[in-house]
């Protein structure tokens, strides 16, 4: 069965860190299966489409820097919806920064308040994608950047652009989840390179 | 009228990180307990059906139960690798940078009960990641929080200083996903819903 970490880290039958990963089965397979339920194959695509999907994964991963996932959600968009990928590539060096940054609850924390690059996608964007999927592409740069500035306002703008509540879950999942997947791919393609 | 938000403006969020026992309240409807299918209630194995967080997600039951299960098995399964209580640091580290209060205060309690060491895990809470800790310690957390980084800094020198402290790789590839699920968590805590005072604050 074929599994999209050990694709990217190049981590074959046999090796030693293949031999890690099968000591966490279960994760190995479920993160696995959030991949396929989440992208590839999910099971309601009422809810958010693949284009939408494959899209909010390549602008996590793109804006991440994570080139090896990146670069495989970039092929799946590509196949999905060129224009969309296009518009993407050209937005992206203006919404990538650093993070996390923010804001915390005014009080003891606030000497830790960080700010930075609060993105909003621009009109060009807006034509070549529509409203709905930029609502999700500020979102998804929201989450990526700077999580503790989340607050009930940014997902009242998910729902006036169209998305359901469900349909919300789903890709606030979907953002999560590839942070997860990019940072698995991370450590274990530096832990590959340092034995 | 597109449909709206669900505010808590009695709400007085909590405004430092503490290990005392949050609660958590949804910006989004979760699923009614009367309207969970067959699916829904195996997607909450092994959770609360009561929790509002939990019944939010399982409107995604698919996608909730696989991450339930590599939870369980990332933070729980002892076949050699980190001990628990430092998977749990290295939860509560991401948390803390990543600014989660209410993950940052289940996981630094999980870690003062599974250690016994809970001046230390306030440290971490108090000061953050660049908190006195021993060798060990200071290992996972730095390594935690380099991960957490966006872009992730996580370089050959965290390995380096892991393995200096006595960790063997099937520890270091724990440190890594442990690190890693919970900038998947700290994200679905965050931006879902707002930490609220412990009851009968």
């Amino acid at each position: 069965m074929s599994d999209l970490i050990d694709e990217l880290v190049g981590i074959a039958p046999g090796d030693h860190l293949d031999t890690l990963r099968a000591k966490r089965p279960i994760v190995r397979r479920d993160a696995q299966a959030s991949y396929e339920e989440l992208i590839v194959s999910p099971s309601d695509l009422d809810r958010a489409s693949a284009a939408e999907r494959a899209a909010i994964g390549y602008w996590v991963a793109a804006l991440s820097q994570a080139a090896a996932l990146a670069g495989h959600y970039r092929s799946l968009l590509a196949s999905l919806d060129p224009a969309v990928l296009d518009a993407l590539v050209t937005a992206i060096p203006e919404a990538t920064t650093t993070g996390p940054y923010g804001a915390y609850p005014p009080g003891p924390l606030s000497v830790e308040d960080e700010d930075g690059l609060h993105w909003t996608a621009p009109a060009s964007l807006h034509s070549a994608v529509g409203d709905r999927l930029a609502a999700a592409l500020e979102h998804t740069h929201l989450l990526t950047f700077r999580p503790r500035d989340s607050n009930p306002k940014a997902l009242q703008a998910l729902l006036d652009a169209g998305w359901t509540t469900d349909g919300i879950v789903t890709i606030s999942q979907l953002v999560a989840f590839i942070h997860f997947q990019l940072r698995v791919i991370a450590g274990l393609t530096v832990l590959k390179e340092a034995n | 009228m597109t449909e709206q938000v669900i505010r808590h403006p009695d709400n007085v969020e909590p405004d430092a990180f503490t290990q005392a026992q949050l609660e958590w309240e949804p910006w989004l409807e979760p699923k009614p307990i009367e309207a969970l299918t067959q699916t829904d209630r195996e997607a909450l194995k092994g959770r609360r059906a009561d929790s509002p967080y939990f019944r939010l997600l399982v409107r995604d039951p698919i996608v909730l139960g696989a991450r339930t299960r590599a939870d369980i098995d990332i933070f729980t399964n002892e076949d050699g690798g980190l001990p628990r209580p430092e998977r749990e640091l290295a939860a509560a580290a991401a948390s803390r940078v990543n600014g989660c209060l209410y993950c940052a205060s289940v996981h630094s309690r999980a870690a003062t009960e599974l250690s016994g060491r809970r001046d230390d895990v306030q440290r971490l809470l108090d000061d953050g990641i660049d908190s006195e800790q021993d060798e060990r310690w200071t290992a996972v957390i730095e390594a935690a929080a380099a991960l957490t980084a966006t872009p992730s800094r996580f370089a050959p020198a965290h390995v380096a200083a892991l393995k200096a402290a006595g960790f063997d790789d099937q520890a270091i590839v724990d440190v890594i996903q442990s690190a890693a699920f919970f900038n998947w968590a700290n994200r679905l805590m965050l931006s879902l819903g707002e930490p609220a005072p412990p009851v009968g604050d």
